[in-house]
């Protein structure tokens, strides 16, 4: 998919919250150290952090870079599947605290891992059609596992926020765009359940790999590209494994995959996975170089992007912190600190 | 306070809105739209820059109501750079971290929850300095 007018970003930023739950924590816990661990560590929100409040971190950052005037900013978009409210959107705190308001739209978008870049593909439609020139898309979680569940080890939080305007003015702009969805319940939460149920190895061939391998292939036959035409490529990332063998069936070395994959220090970040692995990419990258990027959401779909990084990013990206100065920004808490800080401890 | 009182205040506790003093140039927070330099009005906005250092600091370990959640935790009196003391609440720091003249920056955090039903109350905090 291409928009009529070309897009791309101007500005982006991340974040990631300072504490930090080691796997080995989970498997001590439940089940005693005989179970094998997916990930190093996760990253977990202070008590005083939500999906609001990580975006508002990233969305500043992402300013930081853009340099334009937040009141320019014609819709504050917030893709997460655990906002602080079932009803009231997370999307007009962020947009009141980066001084947006009140000449903007405002919402959340849902779709499990992927809501972040569902609101990225319609930012960029909203740019690239001419309506506004400014669109803030941001992807953050604070994802919970059931206690005990195989996800407690990795479910994680963070947020990345991504300012889309004219390519003219990008440090990176959208060559072109690709969706892949079907009707697949491999991952749910029904209403006032505080867990989400999922279906194991469900999750894998039918799910993930289906989906993401479709978009990303159908985007490289759009574009008539190959894997070596890449620098860097990043894949939703829900464990190290996933993305790893998700790269070696569309031929992309671990080095191309390696700056982005960011999963066994930080934990799935549901739907910051696959936007923070960009954020940590455009870091790092150099002007010319071209990124491929994945997502995928249960439910499911894929959407599948490739941008070029302009001779902007250089002077952009010390304007605010790295993706990297955050992860290691670390402070390692036990399982029991743990409960406490996600409210995990019932006190009747 | 309630929810219209929280909502009339947002600006200043979600990002630092203060005012500045046409007159002398003051930058004052809170608002309070009289200039406590020259005494003369001063309305016109002023967003801050969230930096500044701590000047005083002490923990607090027996939480007021809606606070309990955090304890313990270190209030400080933050001098901004750009010159007023403002009271917060510092976070991402340990007991025993913060120190007189740390540097810090403002976020953007919950303060409290009115209970499991109620509103979400967002506003400033200071953590140290990232980079
Ligand atoms: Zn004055």
């Amino acid at each position: 998919m291409r928009p009529t007018r070309e897009v791309g970003i101007i500005g982006y930023g991340a974040y990631v919250p300072r504490y930090r739950l080691p796997a080995t924590e989970v498997d001590r816990v439940w089940t005693d150290g005989y179970s094998g661990t997916p990930i190093k560590e996760k990253a977990v929100p202070g008590p005083d952090e939500d999906t609001a409040t990580m975006s508002i971190e990233a969305a500043r950052n992402a300013l930081k870079r853009a340099g334009i005037d937040p009141v320019r900013i014609r819709a504050v978009w917030v893709g997460s599947e655990s906002p602080p409210y079932a009803v009231k959107p997370a999307a007009t705190i962020v947009a009141e605290a980066i001084g947006a308001v009140p000449e903007t739209q405002a919402a959340d978008w849902e779709f499990a891992c992927k809501a972040g870049t569902e609101a990225m593909q319609a930012a960029i439609g909203m740019v690239g059609s001419g309506m506004m020139d400014y669109a803030l898309a941001i992807g953050a979680d604070t994802a919970q596992g059931r206690p005990g569940d195989a996800l407690e080890y990795t479910a994680g939080a963070g947020s990345a926020a991504y300012l889309l305007g004219p390519k003219e003015e990008s440090l990176a702009y959208f060559e072109a765009s690709y969706s892949y969805v079907t009707d697949t319940p491999d991952f749910f939460r029904r209403p006032y359940q505080h867990y989400p149920q999922h279906g194991s190895r469900f999750t894998g061939e039918p799910a993930y790999f289906k989906h993401l391998l479709a978009a990303a292939q159908g985007l490289l036959n759009e574009l008539g590209y190959t894997a070596k035409d890449f620098a860097a490529a990043v894949f939703h990332q829900p464990n190290v494994a996933f993305p790893q063998r998700a790269a070696k069936e569309l031929g992309f070395s671990r080095e191309q995959i390696q700056t982005g994959l960011l999963v066994s220090e930080i934990g799935n970040t549901y739907a910051a996975s696959s936007l923070l692995g960009l954020t940590a990419i455009l870091d790092q990258a150099k002007p010319g170089d071209r990124v491929l990027l994945v997502s995928y959401g249960s439910g499911a779909g894929s959407d599948a992007f490739s941008l070029i990084v302009t001779d902007r990013v250089v002077e952009r990206q010390n304007k605010a912190p790295h993706t990297r100065d955050y992860i290691a920004r670390r402070k390692e808490i036990d399982y029991a600190l743990y409960v406490r800080y996600r409210k995990k401890l019932h006190m009747h | 306070m309630g929810i219209p009182n929280h909502w009339r205040t947002q600006h200043q506790r979600y990002r630092l809105v203060g005012e500045i003093c046409q007159h002398c140039g003051a930058k004052l927070f809170p608002p309070r739209d009289v200039c406590p330099e020259c005494s003369q009005p001063a309305y016109e906005p002023f967003t801050f820059s969230g930096r500044g250092q701590v000047y005083s600091h002490s923990t607090v370990l027996h939480a007021p109501r809606g606070y309990e959640e955090f304890v313990p935790y270190t209030v400080a009196l933050v001098k901004l750079e750009e010159g007023p003391l403002v009271t917060a609440q510092l976070t991402d720091v340990d007991a025993g971290e913060a120190y007189i003249g740390m540097p810090v920056e403002m976020v953007t955090r919950k303060q409290r929850e009115d209970g499991e039903e109620g509103a979400i109350i967002y506003g400033y905090k200071f953590r140290p300095v990232l980079q």
